[in-house]
């Protein structure tokens, strides 16, 4: 009874245990972290934890362009190429001008926003395809971002095999670009800044505008969408397109934040996104999922892959935590969600 | 004069005249039933109404005035509202946002993209206060809602549009009597306000007691409409079915045996599900199961047939105490149950009427080598749609093609297939017309003739009495009484099931 009590005064209605149902998940990783921190106190230090926020921003800024698209049910395979993409637009533009290996030895000095709006333009308008497929001809999201995960690749591939650069890794960005990654202000760095003003805008959309209301109905219930008379396809190629907007936009971050770019840059990274996106409360079922519990998520699941090298777990070993990581945390959503029997 | 006129309507589908030349004339102001067999055009009507479908021939007149209907948008802000048999909503999201959406108040004109929370939430608020729904909290969560109340907030919705007419697609099959009574309070609050209802239901008692006109419908032609008043049940039997049905349930004695199944004392983990429910089952009887909707009956025998824990209580089959864990337990101790959601936990839609029938008995088709033999099941299936009298163009048909009351007769084959000598039937009857209602009935009896039990879970009242040889009636979870069919009534039924309530 007094836990009870206890349980309802802190968490409202809801008992105690349902609270521990609801957050098992991020409970037992909450835990994860506590031992990580017993193993190795030293995690705990300011500059370290500073290294795992900024570690964090282009996860959340990507975690938060996931999230529209589990949100309806779907998921987004083609992300972390995404993230290549971006990276290998904006570097090759964006190279100093006395750097030996240059993409473009011919190119002077651009405005520092004309190429990472062309990534970001570029994305987002890969994006809109991905939405526009799914709308249109009715695929599942997965297989149609498995298909653009391809030609976003290859494409991309094509582009940073282009001669002089011959697939070289980019390298020699202008300071200003990495001040975007790696500066700070005072001791906040710029990169935790952006990711806190994507966060607002991205809360800003779903809780107080039309479109990201209408995301939640169509991830909820499409039928009743559409019988409310909700343009079904325009919200798709919405949502999508953010999506695509704010995945190359962290791949931006990600070139700037460690100075270079290859076409490999990203890969797998949609998994992490995804992943945090379910332990952050995202359901995979569509329609349900916080602003605040994507960043949560990001932020344990970095403190976990950062923490597990930093006390030393071999990486082999750190695969399999993740993946376990993963299973259950969809597991407990699944459990959640379906008729308690 | 009307409201809504349709006229000549008729509308053709691949190799079936769904509509031919169908009338319906709806006043202002009155509640209009319309009525027919499943697969009479009811829907398809509607549909062709609600911009769902488009009329091959006809004219709708709405206001007097002919009008095209190409799709929902458009027979929304005409005033037409259609309250589906699924709910349209959403579970996750507010009573308001469910309301409003597609057309949210907005901050600053109606071009802008920011949501007025302040005003959806009055405005929602003195809607349900119209309405007399006060116990909805605009910003509830729509899936901690009841499924009455969740109906309520879809015509709350309907009425929000400022809807002329609202078209009501069954909307009494999942609700109790009580909650029904309420439906029917507001659906008197909305004729007041000169709102016209198309009520589509099969339930007669319901019809006859809330509609004004009746207008009845017959393998997609028109067959007339007449004032409430004029009609009995009889009549609209009649009139549906083009003949006379004198009886409602087939006659017949059944011959009460040895015991076959005892439930006793079945306890559910969950606190609010049921409790210490006992109860026995004889050969050649058949049982029935009343109570009010979230009496936990369907639990209860779920949980018998091992697809809910129990954490109590112990079961005898023939008088053997039997652990049943899981649905594979269940069929090798001879039972059988047919759920309450055929369309969720029925059919396999996609898959033949073949494949929908052999499947739970599929290992009985293995030939020595472990294949399945073709034969074998189509000669069952021959066999199957033979002797339940199934209505389908071929074995190999898909079974969501077939109407409501001739997939239910697949289930039931299924069933049979695998020679259960226990059949618990969960609303064996529900959403299937006057004609094929009866079907069930005469395959229930024939079975209960050959010796099997028979457990019948049942919401109608007519059937649960007309059916049976003794009513369990739960309440709240637990047994509230037993009564034997033939000496009980209406009255002393509703009084027990609702004996725990409150």
């Amino acid at each position: 009874m007094r836990t009870q009590a206890i349980g309802s005064f802190l968490f409202g209605k809801k008992s105690l245990k349902e609270f521990v149902m609801d957050k098992a998940i991020f409970l037992v990783l909450l835990m994860l972290v506590i031992v990580i921190a017993i193993i190795n106190p030293r995690i705990l230090r300011v500059q370290v934890l500073r290294d795992i926020l900024m570690m964090s921003s282009t996860k959340i800024i990507m975690a938060l362009g996931m999230m529209f698209v589990i949100l309806t049910g779907g998921v987004d395979l083609g992300g972390g190429r995404m993230v290549g993409m971006a990276a290998v637009i904006s570097a090759s533009m964006l190279q100093t001008s006395d750097y030996v290996r240059r993409f473009y030895p011919e190119l002077g000095q651009v405005p520092l926003l004309l190429p990472i709006l062309l990534a970001v333009i570029v994305g987002t308008l890969f994006g809109m395809m991905n939405g526009m497929i799914v709308a249109k001809f009715k695929v599942p999201a997965f297989i149609a971002t498995l298909s653009s995960m391809l030609i976003i690749y290859g494409v991309n591939s094509i582009y940073f095999n282009m001669p002089p650069n011959n697939s070289q890794p980019i390298g020699g960005l202008r300071p200003d670009f990495t001040y975007l990654g790696s500066g700070s202000i005072g001791f906040i760095p710029v990169i935790v800044i952006f990711a806190a003003i994507v966060s607002i805008i991205v809360w800003f959309i779903l809780n107080k505008t039309v479109f990201g209301k209408n995301v939640y109905a169509v991830g909820g219930n499409p039928e009743a969408a559409a019988v409310s008379g909700i343009n079904i396809t325009k919200t798709l190629v919405g949502l999508f397109g953010v999506c695509g907007f704010l995945i190359s936009l962290s791949g931006v971050l990600e070139a700037a934040r460690t100075g270079g770019a290859t076409n490999n840059y990203g890969n797998g990274y949609e998994l992490d996104a995804i992943a945090s996106c379910v332990v952050g409360g995202v359901s995979t079922t569509g329609g349900v999922g916080t602003v605040s519990g994507v960043i949560a998520g990001v932020i344990i699941f970095s403190f976990i892959n950062y923490g597990l090298t930093f006390v030393g777990v071999n990486p082999y070993w750190q695969n399999i935590i993740k993946g376990i990581i993963i299973v259950s945390a969809v597991s407990f959503d699944i459990r959640k969600y379906v008729q308690k029997k | 004069m009307y409201v809504l006129e349709m006229n000549h309507v008729s509308k053709s589908f691949p190799g079936v005249k769904a509509l031919d030349d169908v009338t319906l004339k709806v006043k202002p102001g009155t509640v209009h039933a319309l009525m027919g067999e499943n697969g009479a055009g009811k829907s398809t009507l509607m549909k062709c109404l609600f911009g769902l479908y488009s009329m091959d021939e006809g004219e709708i007149r709405f206001n007097g005035e002919p009008v095209a209907i190409n799709n929902v948008k458009e027979a929304l802000s005409l005033g037409i509202s259609m309250i589906h048999q699924e709910l349209h909503l959403i579970p996750y999201r507010s009573v308001m946002e469910n309301i409003w959406l597609g057309r949210f108040p907005r901050i600053g004109g109606s071009k802008s993209p920011v949501v007025d929370h302040q005003t959806m939430f009055e405005r929602t608020d003195q809607l349900l206060k119209d309405l007399n729904l006060s116990s909805i909290t605009p910003t509830d969560l729509l899936r901690t809602l009841s499924v009455s109340k969740a109906q309520s907030v879809e015509i709350a919705k309907a009425v929000s549009y400022d809807s002329k007419i609202i078209i009501m697609d069954e909307p009494s099959s999942s609700l109790t009597e009580n909650e029904v009574e309420h439906l029917f309070a507001i659906i008197r609050s909305l004729r007041q306000r000169g709102v016209a209802i198309i009520y589509i239901s099969h339930k007669m008692e319901e019809i006859l007691k809330i509609s004004d006109e009746v207008t009845i419908m017959r393998d997609g032609h028109y067959v007339g409409t007449w004032e409430a008043g004029e009609l009995t049940t009889a009549t609209i039997i009649k009139r549906m079915v083009g003949r006379d049905l004198t009886h409602r349930f087939p006659s017949g004695e059944s011959k009460i045996g040895k015991e076959l199944l005892r439930v006793d004392n079945y306890t559910s983990p969950n606190p609010r599900s049921f409790k210490q429910v006992s109860l026995t089952l004889h050969e050649g009887e058949i049982l029935g199961l009343g109570g009010l909707v979230g009496a936990q009956r369907t639990e209860v025998m779920e949980a018998v047939f091992g697809l809910r824990l129990h954490n109590e209580g112990s079961l005898y089959v023939r008088g053997k105490e039997v652990t049943i864990n899981n649905s594979y337990d269940a069929k090798k101790y001879g039972m059988a149950l047919l759920t309450e959601e055929r369309r969720a936990t029925g059919i396999f839609p996609v898959l033949s009427v073949q494949d929908n029938l052999v499947i739970a008995n599929i290992r009985a088709y293995r030939d020595k080598s472990g294949l399945l033999s073709s034969a074998k099941m189509a000669a069952d299936t021959k066999k199957s749609i033979k002797d339940l009298d199934i209505k389908t163009p071929s074995a190999r048909t898909l079974i969501k093609s077939l109407s409501g009351g001739n997939q239910q007769k697949v289930l039931f084959a299924r069933w049979l297939l695998t020679v259960p000598d226990i059949l618990i039937l969960d609303e064996p009857t529900r959403g299937i017309d006057v004609g094929a209602k009866y079907e069930i009935y005469v395959i229930m009896r024939e079975l209960a003739a050959q010796g099997k039990g028979v457990i019948m879970i049942s919401s109608e009242m007519p059937e649960l009495l007309g059916m049976t040889d003794r009513v369990v009636v739960m309440s709240e979870g637990r047994v509230a009484g037993t009564v034997n069919s033939k000496e009980t009534n209406q009255e002393q039924v509703m009084e027990l099931a609702t004996k725990y309530v409150g």
